[in-house]
Formats: C-alpha cells, structure tokens, sequence
C-alpha cells in the first residue's frame, strides 16, 4: 500500500466521524472514559519526565555558562523558555505517543480482530464515530492541560535542581523566570500541544482500526503507530516553529 | 424473510462469490454450510453490510439493502442480531453491560426496565449467575450464549449467527442449536446460520444452503440433504466412514429394511 493510499483512508476514517451520534448519552461516557485514560493514565509519567527534564535543562545550562559576565538568573530564562518551548510540549507528547498511541492502535487492533468492531457495525453504530471520535476529542481535551502541567513541573525541577546543587538561589531563580518573559511562547507551546494531540491520537487510530490478521499484526501496527507519529510530529514542530516563530525573530 | 440474488464478490483476482442466489425464511433455522473457503463467512457479512457485495441485489421483507442509504441501514441493523464465531463480546464489560449496550445505546427504557429486560434474556439463554462475570472469566459456550443473549435482547427480526459451534464440545453444540432453534420459533426470527458441523444441520437445517467454491451447489432441508444425488454435498456431509455407514442406515430405515440388529449386523459386514 503507497503512502497516499494510507493517507486517503486516513482523510476518509476522519470524514466519516463526523455523523450524528445514536444516543448522545453513550458517546459523553466514552468520552469521558477515554479523557481518563488518556489524561488521568498518564499523570503520573508526564510528572516524572517533566521534572527531571526540568533539573536536568538547569544543571546543564549553568555546565556550559562559564562566562562570569553573564548573570546567573539566565540561567533561570533559558530553563523556562527551553521547557516552554520545546520540551514540555515536544518531549512530553514524543512520550505520550508511545504510552498512548500504543493503547490506542492495540485497543482498537484488538476490537477489530476480535471482531468486536463488526458487532457494533451490526448494531448500527458507526464505529468510527463512537471509538475514534472520542479518543481524538480527550486527546484535543487532556493532552494541552498535560503539557501545561509538565510547563510549571519543568520549571519547578529546574528551580529544585538549580538550588539544591547550589548553582544559583531560589531568589535569583524567580527573578530570572520573571525577565524578558514573552507570554506569546505558552500560546506558541499550545498551539503546538493541539496539533501533536491530534497526530498521536489520529495515527494510531487509523492503524488499530484497519488492522488485519491477528496478535502479531496488533503488535506491529502498534510499533509503526508509535513511530509514525513521532516522525509526523517533529515535522510538524519543525513547520510550526518555522511557521509561528520566524516572524517574531 | 432475506432474498438475495446473483450476489458476487471479488477481492483482487479472486471470485469468492459467484452468483448466488437463494432465500432465507421467516421463522426457520436458515444454514449455509460449505467447506472451508467456500464464501459463507463472505456471503453473510454481505447480507448485515459488512461487505459491499459487487453484484446482485439483497432484499429484506420486499426492501432492497442494497439500494439503502447508510443511515436507512443504520435503522435496519437494529433490527439485526448478530452472534460472532469468537463471539466478540466487549472484553472490558461484563456479562450484563454487555448484554445492555444495546438497550443504552438504542432503546428509551428506564434502568429498571433495561435491567429487567437483561435478567429475562440471560434466563432464557440460562445464564443467571454470571452477570458480573468478565468475557474472560467465563467458558466458551458461555460466551456464546451471552453472544445470543446481546443479540436478541433488542427483539430482532433478523438473526445471524457466524459458526456457532466451532470450539464447543458436542453437548454444548446441541444446547447452542436448540436454544437458537427455540429463539427462532419463539420470537418467529429470520435465522441465518453458517456451519460447517453435521449435527446442526441434521438436528436444525429446516433451510439448507451448500455452497461450493462460492456458488450455489445445492439446496433443500434436513430431511432431503440424506437423500440427495450431489456427489460434492454427500462428499461434504458424509466425509468420514462413520457418517456415511449412519446415512447408509438412515437410507434403509427409509427403505423399511431395517428395523433390528439383524441388518444392523449386516450393515458392519
């Protein structure tokens, strides 16, 4: 199968969402099930990353500031502005792509094959509707809270690290976090969560949907998934900081 | 009652169906059997609209699906039960949210009266102490049973049912077949049923489809297949020694010749 003919099946999965829901009722305990899954489900690894990419951004930015000249509170700018920029938004969905995309195409993989798909079918339910949709819409809904959780956790693993290894004091920390703060790269950062919160949500949907054959396809579908949407992902943070930041430069 | 005509249907090069055409009757245990390969998973997931058949027309009660927009099949499927070969029960529900997804999704009842409507279907499939139960908790007739159980707890018209039996011992076989066969009776169903397994058709097959090579070989019931002349159909029906010595009896009870362990001797000679 060419690449345009996966991304015609793609357009046409997402085309077909879009039809009335059969009880309005269903569709809102799906979504809302999924927004736990997805968003709830992964707390606790976005938590972890977000801080240590924090201490780790901070400890390395004062390793390479060995110019005496230049006030310790950079330190502090640079951490917030990097963890903004790239890392709460980029490296956390990278992440997410992984822990969710692969439960995504595996969930729907194995619906398909188990032919639980073909039962809803016979109900009358447009599938596509009912088990995509509302993946794609809690990812829309959970994944730009997680990446401004992982924003202020970043931050606050930079400050924690910066203070605790002595590099510079929580004072001169605030006060660097304060300077020459641009509130248009937290919309920069959202923009960029929205559209990575697409593209690992609807990735992996299309490959779990039209999975054929058994385990090992679910497996491998799942593996390309992932990977898939990570490659579409940096692409799109390469068009959209080309895009949104060049003409701020 | 479900008509179809001249159905065919190609995947690549290959003819799966051939022009097939037969009709499936109200009220009656409707089998299509064939050998492995033989298109009758293909044929039926061409009737509920799982596949688009790429020729002939298919017509429920006097209306063409065929000619059905999306969402008038939408209606129709509701009036459609379908039990899958592996059942195809949501694994992360139990038994009874199974068995009310349709009811949620479809039907205006009160929670009292969904519950109501769950513990009368799953008594009549016999199933009354595993509503909390998981899919995987339960053993594989059981979950054939809660299949039938989801499948008709909407009152369907229409009742497809993809191999019922494959993975069942022969006890449990014939429990499906009966239930089914009641279910028929009882709620006056068009049923349709793919099998490969000899003793649903002999106990059940009030309308019997065999198809060969995605065409129509042979029709008729449970009482003529015995009987009939078609070489690939007896070579189907009574592939082992056993089957063909037990038709051999059959055929000289039907004679009148044998009535006692005199000829049943003659016949192990």
């Amino acid at each position: 199968m060419t690449v345009f003919t996966h991304f015609g099946r793609y357009l046409l999965m997402l085309k077909g969402m879009f039809s009335k829901p059969e009880n309005y009722k269903m569709y809102w305990k799906e979504f809302m099930h999924q927004c736990n899954d997805i968003g709830i489900g992964s707390l606790g690894i976005v938590c972890i990353i977000s801080v240590f990419i924090g201490a780790v951004s901070a400890v390395q930015t004062a390793y390479q500031m060995i110019s005496p000249v230049i006030p310790k509170e950079t330190i502090a700018q640079i951490v917030r502005d990097t963890v903004i920029l790239e890392f709460a938004p980029t490296l956390v969905c990278i992440v997410l792509a992984g822990v969710i995309g692969s439960k995504i195409a595996s969930e729907l993989g194995n619906m398909r094959v188990s032919e639980q798909i073909d039962a809803l079918e016979i109900m009358g339910i447009n599938t596509k509707s009912y088990l995509v949709m509302p993946k794609i819409a809690a990812s829309l809904v959970t994944i730009p809270m997680l990446v401004i959780l992982s924003m202020v956790l970043g931050i606050w693993g930079g400050r924690l690290a910066g203070t605790a290894s002595g590099i510079l004091s929580t004072a001169q920390f605030d006060k660097g976090l304060l300077n020459s703060f641009s509130p248009y790269n937290v919309y920069f950062a959202l923009i960029k969560s929205y559209t990575f919160a697409f593209i690992i949500s609807s990735i992996p949907a299309y490959y779990g949907y039209y999975v054929k054959g058994g385990a090992l396809e679910i497996g491998r579908s799942s593996t390309k998934s992932v990977v898939v949407s990570c490659i579409m992902l940096l692409c799109a943070d390469y068009v959209l900081s080309q895009l949104l930041l060049s003409p701020a430069m | 009652m479900i008509e179809f005509k001249n159905i065919s249907k190609h995947f690549g090069d290959k003819t799966v169906l051939n022009d097939v055409s037969h009709r499936m009757e109200t009220g009656k245990c409707n089998l299509i059997i064939g050998t492995s390969g033989s298109g009758k998973t293909v044929l039926q997931k061409c009737l509920v609209g799982l596949f688009e058949p790429d020729n002939g027309e298919i017509i429920y009660d006097g209306i063409s699906f065929t000619d059905m927009t999306e969402e008038e099949r939408k209606l129709l499927r509701q009036q459609i039960g379908m039990l899958f070969q592996g059942s195809a029960l949501f694994d992360s529900m139990t038994v009874e949210e199974n068995v009310i997804f349709p009811l949620n999704m479809f039907s205006k009842m009160t929670p009292l009266e969904k519950k109501k409507r769950v513990d009368e279907v799953l008594a009549r499939v016999q199933l009354v102490d595993a509503h909390k139960k998981f899919p995987a908790e339960i053993s594989g007739g059981m979950k054939k049973r809660v299949g039938i159980a989801r499948a008709i707890v909407l009152n369907p018209k229409y009742l497809f049912c993809d191999e019922p039996n494959s993975g069942l011992d022969p006890q449990t076989s014939m429990v499906i077949d009966k239930l089914i066969y009641d279910i028929t009776k009882e709620f006056k169903m068009t049923t349709v049923i793919n099998t490969h397994d000899m003793n649903s058709v002999m106990e059940i097959g009030e309308n019997i489809l065999y198809m060969y090579l995605g065409q129509h070989e042979w029709s008729g019931n449970n009482k003529e297949i015995i009987f009939s002349k078609n070489e690939r159909l007896n070579e189907f029906i009574f592939a082992s020694e056993f089957l063909k010595d037990a038709k051999d009896m059959r055929m000289l009870e039907a004679k009148g010749k044998i009535d006692n362990d005199r000829n049943m001797d003659e016949l192990l000679k």
